[in-house]
């Protein structure tokens, strides 16, 4: 079936001319029309325009011309990424029609390589959440289990790749958000290291965590879209000025022999057995390979998810400061003054959870808490990445659990922010230090709900986290399960 | 300002616009006076997703600003977002520099209105974007926004208040704007806002000893050199008398922000600060920071070329000029220095160059000067007319007074005009030793008394010599003419 081919593949069958790119959508379309009834992942799936692209893909095979590296390959696009002439939505009132001038640098890079861009995924409003709850529009679901939350923010990319209704997918993470939801549906969510992929044209949240990464089955898969997405650009003034490694190569040697450090603090208290239990058998499968495996400590990791959420609502706030229904986007009606319309606009275009994330950012950087909130927070910042590069001077590769549950269920957390919270304990200490982190599925719990293995290494270090993802895929076949209701349409591996 | 002694206090906030060809973050050109929003893209208009991206040729001309004034320069240094809402400023925060700005200290040297100089501390400079351009409707309409300014690039000079008058303000800016436009670093036009300037002010008056300072008031919208004067002058006089009314000294009273009223000749309260506005200042995280290397500023050195003061020292070494000369024709900017260096290339005394642009050209220029061209004579035109009184085939004073005018209004050539003038001065010996003799015979008195040893009798018969040729004679001549005849 081509739904549950891997990218490389069907870029292979669309080059060789065996099966059409026009085949390809029609194929994933009619999935993804029917079964996103059940899961409501995307926001916007317009099948003309996706047939349209997939049309100028034959065209351009028929015509004899150079293919892109994705060429014919849907790929499913967080609505965070500006579009030119899409509506772009952030999943937020607030800008509810607002379609960008512009597009997006990975939006550029995937068009010039001849991907299928496939609608529009759904999100956390402004990627603030871990359950894709907070979207002004739907809820999605998991496709595991409808009564499940898919995780969040990127929860509509994580279930339209779990669900084969797209066989990539773009998310972002600026805590956890790719990793987090990626591990609640079985797939492989990347995080880069801050740098590697422009944010230009990625609607900011917290623009010194925030990073693009691919959402995908294989590992194989999200190393060809990561290296069609890196690299340098003079529009993103953080892009690292760097060579891009071959990604993919990195991840055909699939090789497990590396030394691996497991932190101890990542095995503490609030860890589900249900999640301890898989995650410590895939890191056997790595020392059964030649692997070192050794404990280490990342002391102030216990302390990072409060600078996390001190850092992150502090560039949230100034960040989403221009949303004020002046110049773009949703406006309030009638408002009596400048000041009224402007508080009018932001008290109906925003959702609960992002006005929460407003207020706490404008308090720690307000003056007389500054110093004592935000500074302080800069400070143990830096020591969460001082841990970091002392255990990377010892080991390759950080193996542990993505998150500490597996996916929780739709409501069961929304009233208790703090517990949603605690969903990103174990990503976050990758955004702020910067580094590369992958979350590929290593097991279910008793009810049959995936589980993720998170592998972090080195800033600029993906080929490692490549490699290791790799290795663990060959050795396993957690990814080449389907969700029994994927099943029950008639799909089949 | 009567009974006690009342000092007026300053310190200035200026901005300078750069003459940059685009903007501080992005591509736009920043052209003036163009049709509302022609000038603007995705990231001036602060759209979603979109990053900043330095223009490196903005921070230079801040660099070349720094090195001119003799100030620190950072060699690391960072970039802050200032918040605050409005509608002018699309992402409702402005990239501006907090805690690490690129040039901390220097100073500015301004002439001193009896003569002297003073020296102007700086407390900083450093770089931000402009905000756009809000217009408000009359009849309570809608307001609309342009954004074409929004994010030209702006330095924002600190002074410390060591100004203490109005004139010596204006002195400032009028230096400060000489300095820019000699550098290109700006043209500084205020009417089109590239120049705009915010005074802090205030009074100390010292009584019986006792030293009272009023509290300090930041007077806003000043876009006039001319303004900035009116405005330190009525606003010292009013806290004055307000001080006299209530007796309220610095920090009993909230900070007040007030505007110029230009037409009223009056400021107006804007805002009472209770505290400082919060602008929750933080490092923008979309920039990074920018690392000053040697080389680069060596660079910029290059660029800057001879400072003023390196200049005005050669002036006095190479060519003798007095301090003052030298000095003031180096502070009156680029253009003066050029035409200077032009006289002199045509063979004038460099002497009597400066003494004729400072005195005579710069007396009869108008308007901006922003080049030799805007000078109102070419340099050939006015050294032939130095050549003609070096030759004393003209007096000084008809020189000055009667044909330079004349040669500016209608740009004949000097001798052209001296002639139709009859001004020409008659250097026939023979027709002055005529008229010599004419005045020792008829004036003999006078000739026997300088005879006789009395050397002032000479200043009369010389007198009398000259009136009978109507000024014609060079004196010189007729001075020496009188002496050979009454001794010999």
């Amino acid at each position: 079936m081509l739904i549950t081919k891997t990218a490389s593949e069907l870029r292979r069958l669309i080059a060789s001319g065996e099966v059409s790119a026009v085949e390809v959508a029609t194929a994933f379309l009619d999935h993804a029309e029917r079964f996103d009834e059940k899961v409501s992942a995307f926001l916007r799936l317009d099948r003309k325009k996706v047939l349209g692209q997939a049309q100028a893909v034959d065209g351009k095979r028929s015509r004899g011309e150079a293919l892109g590296m994705l060429a014919g390959v849907p790929v499913g696009i967080k609505d965070i990424l500006c579009e030119s002439g899409e509506t772009t939505t952030c999943a937020s009132k607030i800008l509810e029609h607002y379609k960008p001038p512009y597009d997006a640098h990975v939006i550029a890079r995937l068009k010039s390589e001849d991907a299928i861009l496939f609608g529009r995924l759904n999100m956390d409003e402004f990627a603030m959440g871990s359950s894709t709850e907070n979207s002004a529009y739907k809820r999605t679901r998991n496709p595991w289990n409808l009564a499940c939350v898919p995780g969040g923010s990127s929860g509509g990319s994580a279930a339209a790749v779990a669900a084969r209704m797209v066989p990539l997918a773009l998310g972002t993470d600026t805590g956890g958000s790719i990793r987090q939801p990626a591990g609640c549906t079985g797939i492989v969510g990347l995080k880069p290291t801050y740098g590697r992929v422009s944010r230009y044209g990625l609607i900011a949240f917290a623009s010194s965590l925030d990073q693009i990464g691919p959402m995908t089955h294989e590992v194989d898969d999200a190393a060809l879209l990561l290296q069609a997405i890196s690299g340098h650009d003079r529009r993103d003034s953080t892009s690292a000025p760097l060579d891009v490694p071959n990604f993919i190569d990195a991840a055909k040697k699939a090789d497990g022999k590396l030394r691996i450090g497991v932190p101890k603090e990542y095995f503490g208290e609030g860890l589900r057995p249900n999640v301890e239990a898989p995650v410590r058998e895939a890191i056997k499968v790595f020392e059964k390979a030649g692997a070192t495996v050794k404990e280490v400590s990342l002391p102030y990791s216990s302390v990072s998810l409060a600078v996390y959420y001190l850092v992150a609502t502090a560039e949230a706030s100034s960040n989403l400061a221009r949303y004020d229904g002046t110049h773009y986007g949703f406006s309030a009606k009638d408002g009596a003054n400048l000041e009224d319309l402007v508080s009018r606009s932001r008290g109906e275009g925003f959702g609960a959870e992002v006005k929460r994330r407003i207020l706490l950012g404008a308090f720690a950087l307000s003056a007389g808490y500054r110093d004592a909130y935000y500074v302080r927070a800069l400070q143990v910042r830096r020591l969460i990445k001082n841990d970091y590069d002392r255990v990377f001077q010892e080991v390759d590769v950080l193996l542990g659990p993505t998150a500490p549950t597996a996916a929780f269920c739709i409501g069961e957390k929304c009233e208790d922010p703090m517990a949603m919270y605690l969903t990103d304990v174990y990503t976050v200490g990758a955004n702020l230090a910067g580094l590369p982190g992958v979350s590929i599925p290593c097991g279910f719990t008793s009810n049959e709900m995936p589980v993720g293995l998170q592998i972090q290494a080195a800033a600029f270090r993906e080929e490692l986290v490549l490699q290791a993802a790799a290795f663990y895929q060959r050795e396993t076949d957690w990814h080449r399960r389907l969700p029994r209701l994927v099943e029950e349409t008639g799909v089949r591996a | 300002m009567s009974d006690s002694q009342v000092r007026t206090v300053v310190g200035l906030e200026v901005h300078v616009q750069l003459l940059t060809a685009t903007k501080l973050f992005c591509g736009c050109p920043t052209t003036f006076g163009k049709p509302p929003n022609s000038q603007t893209c995705p990231v001036c208009c602060g759209m979603p997703g979109v990053l900043p991206v330095l223009n490196r040729r903005a921070f230079e001309l801040g660099l070349k600003a720094a090195l001119a004034v003799n100030g620190d320069i950072a060699r690391f240094t960072k970039w802050d977002r200032k918040h605050y809402f409005y509608p002018d400023l699309p992402k409702n925060y402005q990239i501006s520099q907090y805690d690490l700005p690129f040039c901390v200290g220097g100073d500015i040297r301004i002439p001193l209105e009896g003569g002297g100089e003073k020296a102007v501390r700086l407390v900083r400079i450093h770089l931000e974007e402009d905000a756009g351009k809000n217009t408000h409707s009359d009849t309570g309409g809608d307001s609309l926004v342009d954004l074409n300014r929004a994010g030209t690039p702006l330095l924002e000079i600190v002074t410390e208040p060591d100004m203490s008058s109005p004139d010596e303000a204006g002195a400032f800016l009028e230096t400060v704007r000489t300095m820019m436009r000699d550098l290109d670093i700006s043209d500084c036009e205020m009417q089109e806002g590239s120049l705009r300037c915010d005074a802090n002010i205030n009074v100390h008056v010292e009584t019986d000893g006792k030293v009272f300072k009023t509290p300090i008031v930041e007077v806003k919208n000043l876009n006039s050199i001319k303004m900035v004067e009116r405005a330190i002058a009525h606003e010292a006089q009013r806290q004055y008398e307000q001080w006299k009314k209530d007796g309220k000294v610095l920090g009993q009273v909230p900070k007040q922000t007030r505007g110029w009223d230009d037409a009223k000749g009056q400021t107006r309260i804007q805002r009472e600060k209770e505290e400082v506005a919060d602008y929750r200042y933080f490092p923008e995280p979309d920039l990074v920071p920018v690392v000053v290397e040697d080389a680069w500023i060596d660079a910029v050195r290059k660029e800057v070329g001879e400072s003023s003061s390196e200049r005005a020292a050669r002036y006095q070494e190479a060519y003798g000029l007095s301090k003052y000369s030298a000095e003031t024709l180096v502070a009156k900017g680029k253009a003066g220095v050029q035409y200077f260096e032009a006289l002199r290339e045509l063979g004038v005394e460099p002497k009597a160059a400066a003494n004729w642009i400072l005195n005579d050209l710069y007396a009869h220029a108008v308007g901006r000067i922003k080049a030799v061209d805007d000078l109102p004579t070419p340099p050939a035109r006015l050294a032939a007319l130095i050549g003609m009184v070096k030759e004393n085939k003209l007096n000084l004073n008809d020189a000055r007074e009667k044909v330079m005018p004349k040669m500016i209004a209608s740009g004949e050539a000097a001798d052209v005009i001296a002639k139709r003038l009859g001004l020409e001065v008659v250097v026939d010996t023979g027709a002055i030793d005529g008229v010599v003799d004419e005045v020792i015979r008829d004036m003999a008195a006078a000739a026997a008394d300088y005879r006789a040893g009395k050397e002032k009798a000479l200043g009369s018969l010389v007198g009398q010599v000259m009136k009978r040729s109507k000024g014609k004679f060079p004196p010189a001549l007729v001075n020496e003419a009188l002496m050979r005849k009454l001794k010999g």
